[in-house]
């Protein structure tokens, strides 16, 4: 593991793009339902691999991840639901194990946070163009519809004959 | 009216700040435990052939704080954290119990009986199940457990003296008073 | 001897950085000609001290030269030379070295082909790339110093790590670095015009090409590094969402969104002070990535525990680079007044929706990289943010940027007719939802991301062609006529719809080979065939070679379709010696309607192996698209008017002087 954690520092060291170490063909034991040995290929893509960054345990050789195939596996067989399986090994490990992080209170920023970086610029964007938007200096004559005329009285009405700062 | 244009800088300084924090107090490849302040999780585990009675959870719970340490005969930096277990071991300062974590009984017990034995009990976690139950991710490990049993801290990798020093000395001294 | 030159000479060209980053700026003040001319002469001398630099290094490597630390601990006797050469870049000193020297470059460049720029602002420019060398030299010389020597001198050297022994991989940091440093011109463009106080189309025009031409390059870097990873990782993913790819994808969006705004500052003179800052985050991004990689922060603390002073130093330069270049910003774009009026529904307004998706896209990826440091700063917890968060927040912002990217081009400058529009994209539209019916008829449970993906490259492809046509009047009057009007479209013309079909391109084989993609996993035993994706598999055992460095069992595939002869597919795992190390290569049949894609992994003892078979339609399209981009992008770069930086505007009257359009604007 230690090994691993070296061939990693030294791709990031090295690489300006990221490197992950290289992928093996594993001889895990399947499951023989098709539709549980899926689940258990779905719940371990996004389950991540403690010892080496950035890398869900299906796509690791590392030996802990073997474990952790093997144990989401057997939750599995258990009975247990995706997100049981989940919860088991977040109960070991932290939220830090979920590559798709969980939406609760150390989250929410994350998780709102680009429609909140959206809608800023949405505003700015509005605002700007109804700052800057008047009556057209090469007056073009093409015919307009009616909601297309609405819209543009609407904003003449508010801006008066524009910004020409 | 000017300040808006001061929003992208703002930004970076919040920005440079945290890298700042970030570059000399975090370690992104450390996981806290999630088990610290809970109960040490349930397990029985047969002792590496000649050490010991063999380690359970029942154990742990001494009355006072021992230390749980998660060693094995393959792992380097083990070698690095072992002479100071053993000089714990000859001033007493603290019981230690080695968790050997998916090793082989023979290698295990030769690497014991080369680099001496540290530890009060040892269980072999062979195929590393009870090892997971502790959130156990990188060996060296080293868990700090209360005198009810209950998780007090974890250390990861090689522990030092200054480590034990400031993360559990304090707490072998908050368990005596 | 030959490190002690490059040392030198590394030394000489930061004493130069320094006078060039200093003399043509107070020159271009006081309005001194000789000041500002020894600018150019500057950036020469600066181009030939780090080639000298650069060859001295690769000799060191060509030659394994051990008694150098950064070869002995990076090369080895026995690599073959393709690596012994792409070793110089393959490491932290050696990829620092190169990003100076193509630093200084772009230096000369802008001093070769900057004639026809004003003298101040050509100075200006030249000054801010030598106060980035200046950083750049420095963190070299204190931090990084290729040339440091090693006594005593080594038998062998450690050798490079084979994941990199790649000719995709040896190139891919180039082309980056490329990428990287040509948005700094952009943003010495964009500090200098801060400075002069003054921004108008002639400035977007003389940006256009620097701007175009790292957006070109780093299309080109990404799809080689995601090309790599689909054939060396061994699992046939291409994109992983990871930090370090985040940290290239970034300034890549930055840089579009620039590319696009730019245009409207050189036709409408609007958008100056947005622009401006879109310049320096494009290369903000770019050296952020570059601090993110290399500091440990973000992957692994013990890079940064080996030197701490390398982490410190990237951040200090951070900070004076950006934060500086932020403040100034602050200062002097309050000035920058941007004239035009701006209707919402035109060309320049669809830019504008452009500009705040893609502006997004790159803050929602920013705090999804950034975000696990900042919670563990600020609350001490931890937690991943992985590919599920970026898809799911990518995603709803790629959609609408797609449906924009066709409009936009048929929309006039200053006010259009969204109906007229609408009347001429229908054609489009009928033949993407017709192309969606033909999918779901053929494979009726066709999730209904791939529907949505397969409408997007449907709209997008035939709506830039049909722009195209549009603007040609193909098939509204004699061929001769188009023809002519063909020839007479400008090459930036030209370069857009490409540009545009190739992210189609792309869109086509994300979508395609996500939706469609079959695959067997399993144990497979000599003999034994499988069918995945309409081929039928013969394994046919696994035996052992030698390679020039390494160890290989390679497996024998044939893959066959309907009894057809086949092709024989050859995976291997490869064991390397110098360092220790296991690889996969996967054994790869590029089609155009689909990839083979067969890995062997390890054997079972009892004669089987491990084997991981794919059958990935349309899958090579994602690169084919994005060369396509970059032929784009080339093809606008070979624009008459942007050629030497030329500001003799097509239908923009008489070259402008920034005085005039300061009095205008």
């Amino acid at each position: 593991m230690k090994a691993l954690c070296h061939l990693t520092l030294l791709l990031c060291v090295t690489l300006p793009f990221f490197a992950l170490p290289a992928g093996a063909v594993f001889l895990d034991e399947r499951l023989e339902d098709p539709a549980q040995e899926a689940r258990a290929r779905d719940i371990s893509g996004d389950i991540r691999c403690l010892v080496c960054q950035n890398q869900s345990i299906l796509d690791s050789n590392a030996d802990l991840a073997q474990d952790l195939r093997q144990i989401v596996r057997e939750r599995i067989t258990l009975g247990d639901s995706d997100a049981e399986v989940r919860d088991y090994l977040v109960r070991r490990y932290g939220d830090w194990v979920l590559l798709d992080p969980p939406f609760k209170m150390t989250t929410y920023l994350l998780w709102i946070g680009p429609a909140v970086i959206f809608l800023i610029g949405a505003l700015l964007m509005i605002l700007f163009l109804r700052g800057r938007s008047g009556q057209n200096e090469t007056a073009t004559t093409t015919v307009l519809t009616r909601e297309e005329q609405a819209e543009l009285d609407r904003l003449f009405d508010s801006d008066g004959p524009g910004d020409r700062s | 009216m000017q300040l808006r244009f001061l929003v992208p800088v703002l930004t970076f300084v919040a920005i440079a700040v945290v890298m700042w924090y970030a570059l000399f107090n975090l370690n992104p490849t450390e996981i806290p435990s999630e088990l610290v302040s809970k109960a040490a999780p349930e397990f029985s585990l047969e002792a590496v052939p000649g050490y010991g009675p063999g380690l359970a959870k029942s154990d742990l719970a001494t009355g006072k704080v021992v230390l749980l340490n998660v060693f094995a005969s393959w792992c380097v930096a083990c070698m690095v954290e072992h002479p100071f277990f053993m000089e714990l071991r000859e001033q007493d300062t603290v019981d230690i119990y080695g968790l050997n974590y998916k090793d082989t009984p023979t290698a295990a017990a030769e690497w014991l009986q080369r680099h001496g034995n540290p530890y009060k009990r040892t269980g072999m976690d062979l195929k590393g199940r009870v090892g997971i139950d502790f959130g156990v991710y990188g060996v060296p490990e080293t868990f700090v457990i209360g005198p009810d049993g209950t998780i007090l801290d974890k250390v990861i990798g090689p522990l030092t003296r200054p480590m034990f020093d400031m993360r559990i000395r304090p707490l072998l001294k908050g368990a005596e008073s | 001897m030959i490190a002690e030159i490059g040392q030198f000479v590394v030394i000489l060209a930061l004493i130069t950085a320094i006078f060039q980053g200093t003399v043509p700026m107070l020159g271009a003040g006081q309005g001194s000609q000789p000041m500002m001319g020894f600018a150019s002469n500057a950036a020469l001398v600066q181009f030939v001290a780090l080639t000298i630099a650069f060859i001295c290094l690769t000799v060191g490597y060509v030659t394994s030269d051990f008694s150098i630390l950064n070869v002995a601990s990076n090369s080895h006797s026995l690599k073959p030379m393709l690596y012994k050469v792409s070793g110089v870049w393959g490491n932290h000193e050696g990829s620092l070295l190169l990003w100076a020297w193509i630093l200084a470059l772009f230096g000369l460049a802008v001093a070769l082909f900057g004639r026809n720029l004003p003298d101040t602002l050509k100075a200006r420019v030249l000054a801010v790339q030598g106060l980035i060398g200046v950083g750049f030299l420095m963190f070299i010389l204190f931090t990084s110093n290729p040339f440091e020597r090693l006594d005593p001198v080594p038998l062998d050297g450690n050798g490079l790590n084979p994941l990199l022994q790649d000719p995709g991989l040896a190139f891919h940091p180039p082309f980056l670095y490329l990428g990287y440093v040509g948005l700094s011109v952009t943003f010495s463009f964009a500090i200098a015009a801060l400075i002069e106080g003054r921004v108008d189309p002639a400035w977007a025009r003389w940006v256009r090409p620097w701007t175009l031409a790292a957006w070109g390059f780093l299309t080109i870097g990404i799809a080689l590094g995601s090309w790599w990873a689909y054939y060396e990782l061994g699992w046939g993913g291409w994109w992983f969402w990871d930090p370090v790819e985040n940290a290239s994808f970034m300034p890549w969006l930055a840089a579009t969104a620039l590319l696009h705004s730019a245009i409207v500052v050189e036709k409408r003179d609007a958008l100056k002070n947005w622009t401006i800052l879109l310049a320096i985050i494009a290369f903000s991004l770019s050296l952020l990535g570059t601090f993110l990689v290399r500091s440990g922060v973000l992957n692994s603390v013990h890079a940064f525990a080996t030197d701490p002073a390398r982490g410190v130093f990237i951040l200090i330069f951070l900070i004076v680079v950006i934060g500086g270049s932020l403040l100034l910003y602050g200062i002097r774009a309050p000035m920058m007044k941007g004239g035009g009026l701006f209707a919402p529904i035109s060309r320049e307004g669809a830019l504008v929706l452009n500009n705040l998706l893609l502006s997004t896209a790159t803050a929602t990826i920013l705090l999804g990289t950034l975000y696990p440091i900042f919670l563990d700063a600020f609350t001490g917890a931890k937690v991943s943010v992985g590919p599920p968060f970026f898809e799911a927040t990518f995603l709803p912002l790629a959609i609408p940027l797609i449906i924009v990217m066709a409009f936009g081009p048929f929309m006039p400058w200053k006010r259009a007719d969204l109906a007229g529009i609408l009347a001429r994209l229908k054609f489009a539209l009928f033949l993407a939802l017709l192309f969606v019916g033909i999918i779901m008829w053929w494979h009726f449970e066709t999730p209904v991301m791939a529907l949505v993906g397969m409408g997007l490259f449907g709209w997008l492809l035939f709506g830039s062609f049909f722009e195209w046509a549009d603007r040609i009047k193909l098939f509204r009057g004699p061929l001769s006529k188009s023809w002519k009007r063909m020839i007479q479209l400008p090459r930036s013309a030209h370069g857009m719809t490409v540009a545009h079909i190739g992210v189609a391109l792309v869109i086509l084989g994300i979508t395609a080979s996500e939706a469609w993609q079959s695959e067997h996993l399993g144990v497979m035993t000599p003999g034994e065939t499988v069918t995945v994706g309409g081929y039928e598999f013969r394994f046919d055992g696994v035996e052992t070679l030698a390679g020039p460095n390494y160890e290989a069992d390679r497996g024998t595939f044939l893959a066959s379709r309907n009894g057809s002869s086949g092709v024989f597919l050859y995976p291997e795992q490869r064991r390397y010696t110098d360092p220790p190390m296991e690889t996969t290569e996967a054994a790869i049949r590029p089609m155009l309607s689909a990839d083979l894609y067969v890995v062997v992994g390890e054997g079972d003892g009892q004669g089987g192996y491990a084997v991981r078979i794919y059958h990935k339609p349309f899958v090579s399209w994602i690169w084919i698209g994005s060369l396509v981009m970059f032929m784009g992008g080339l093809l606008s770069l070979s624009d008459r008017r942007l050629r030497l930086g030329a500001p003799r505007g097509a239908r923009n009257q008489t070259p402008r002087t920034p005085e005039m359009s300061e009095a205008k604007g």
